[in-house]
């Protein structure tokens, strides 16, 4: 194989975060506030990390604005020449700070809205925000930066997709990152009230299909799919250890956020390098390459174009990471996704009830507690 | 945090508008760079590392709005042989329907 460079580092700073969707990226287990990295240590992160090659800084969390020295981690990674991206529910970002930011070399913003309008947004964000994400999202844009809006969706909000597009239209946004939930940690816990039905699914990639068209001077519209509706699974993170790095807010370092949730021994940076972990250490070579591919991937033809698709969802799925991504219509496991989807598509005639009346709670609610102990 | 993953963005793309007239520039989210440990110019977006040659890097950095396709090609002759008008008017649809450059046409405010 040859040499491998991570292109990108997502930091995600702190667990800690105002709001409690119910598809959270956060671990189950939120640990303990108090171990999380110090200012120097993500330093030394950042500078190690664009040594072995990165490029791009993601700062996320949780919510990264938590972190009242994000400025300082922005200039150690400006200094040490990353692209860097602030990955932001928009709560905590006040001019000033944003300004701050802004001087420390911040090149870019996402903020996230859950839906189109208050009501949902609010509902599912499980906290009054959506007023403040307007404001920050029309803060990004007047400091002449330019703004992604990122939308979550599911089967609560898929039908507001045209209104999304509308809002993201009004507020200037440049890009539009219309991100179907992937069901991994909090989401396949919360699946079975999240997972859109065929006919939304549809639906909504019509009027994405239609927006794209019409604003394509204007704005980039990123339609990622639910991949429990795709034939092939998706070629997660460009396979295994291959382009990026994720750094938890204790200083593991994982192969793509999810990867905590597969048996794995931990390799941390207040252990080692951040060049061991990314040459040496067990979890990043796990699954690196194709030979650990079991059949049907081993012999298909498209093992160099998904890399056998997730090994997260094949570990949350089946409990063996080394399985072909349920996802594959080729999978042995495939059965698992076709309930699911066929469980959610006879619900469909629940769904017009559901979104315009009370958020449903979810079966297992969103993070709550443990993250609020780190807001400062 | 699946906004940051890469690889699952079915991205619809665009064709890129057409126009003789329209003067490319740098869309306000891309940066170009120099990635040291590849040993190539690139452009920085970002979910997106677009690497380039030394030629299409000149093209990039004469993407600042002032200048059209045509310009661009004459501005490059002052450093490089045998530059292609059509090439370049190429190059630069591609990177524009990357959605690394945006054309500003004549009379549209940046």
């Amino acid at each position: 194989m040859s040499r491998l460079y991570p292109f990108g580092i997502l930091a995600e700073l702190t667990y800690g975060c105002p709001l409690h969707c119910p598809y959270c990226s956060n671990p189950r287990d939120l640990g303990d506030p108090r171990d999380e990295l110090s200012l120097a240590e993500w330093e030394r992160v950042v500078t190690e990390g664009a040594e072995l090659g990165a490029l791009q800084l993601h700062l996320s969390g949780g919510e990264p604005l938590l972190r009242r020295d994000i400025t300082a981690i922005v200039s150690a990674a400006s200094a040490a020449g990353l692209y860097t991206n602030l990955i932001t529910s928009g709560l905590g970002l006040s001019e000033r700070r944003a300004r701050e930011l802004r001087d420390a070399g911040l090149d870019h913003v996402q903020v996230s809205v859950q839906a189109a309008e208050a009501g949902t947004s609010d509902a599912i964000a499980g906290l009054r925000s959506f007023g403040r994400k307007l404001s920050a999202a029309r803060l990004v844009k007047s400091l002449g930066w330019p703004l992604t809006l990122n939308v979550v969706l599911h089967r609560h909000n898929l039908d507001q997709v045209g209104e999304i597009i509308d809002l993201a239209e009004s507020l200037g946004a440049d890009r539009l990152e219309l991100a179907n939930t992937q069901y991994y940690g909090w989401a396949l816990a919360n699946r079975e009230v999240l997972l859109p039905s065929r006919a939304q699914v549809t639906r909504a990639e019509a009027v994405v299909r239609d927006a794209v068209k019409r604003l394509r001077d204007r704005m980039e519209i990123i339609w990622v799919l639910p991949d429990y509706y795709e034939k092939y699974p998706k070629p997660c993170m460009g396979g295994w250890g291959a382009r990026q790095m994720t750094v938890t807010p204790y200083g593991d370092v994982l192969p793509c956020p999810t990867a905590h949730e597969v048996p794995l021994p931990r390799a941390n940076v207040r252990d080692h390098s951040l060049w061991w972990i990314w040459e040496e250490s067990p979890v990043f070579n796990a699954y690196r390459g194709t030979d650990w591919m079991p059949l049907p991937c081993r012999d298909c033809a498209r093992r160099d174009v998904d890399f056998g698709g997730c090994r997260c969802q094949a570990f949350a799925l089946t409990g063996d990471a080394a399985r072909t991504d349920p996802v594959c219509e080729l999978s042995p496991d495939h059965r698992i996704i076709e309930r699911a989807v066929g469980a959610a598509s006879a619900l469909d005639a629940d769904v017009s009830a559901r979104t315009t009346g009370a958020w449903p709670a979810p079966r297992v609610a969103g993070p709550s507690s443990a993250a609020d102990a780190s807001a400062p | 945090m699946p906004s940051i993953m890469p690889t699952p963005a079915s991205n619809t793309g665009s064709s890129p508008a057409d126009g003789a007239g329209a003067r490319p520039r740098l869309a306000p989210h891309v940066r170009l760079a120099y990635d040291r440990a590849r040993g190539k110019p690139v452009l920085l977006a970002p979910e997106s590392v677009t690497t380039l040659n030394e030629t299409g890097a000149a093209i990039a950095e004469l993407c600042d709005g002032t200048r059209t396709a045509a310009e661009i090609a004459v501005a490059l002759r002052d450093r490089f042989d045998d530059v292609d008008e059509d090439e370049v008017a190429a190059f630069i649809d591609r990177l524009t329907a990357l959605r690394c450059l945006r054309r500003e046409q004549p009379g549209e405010p940046g």
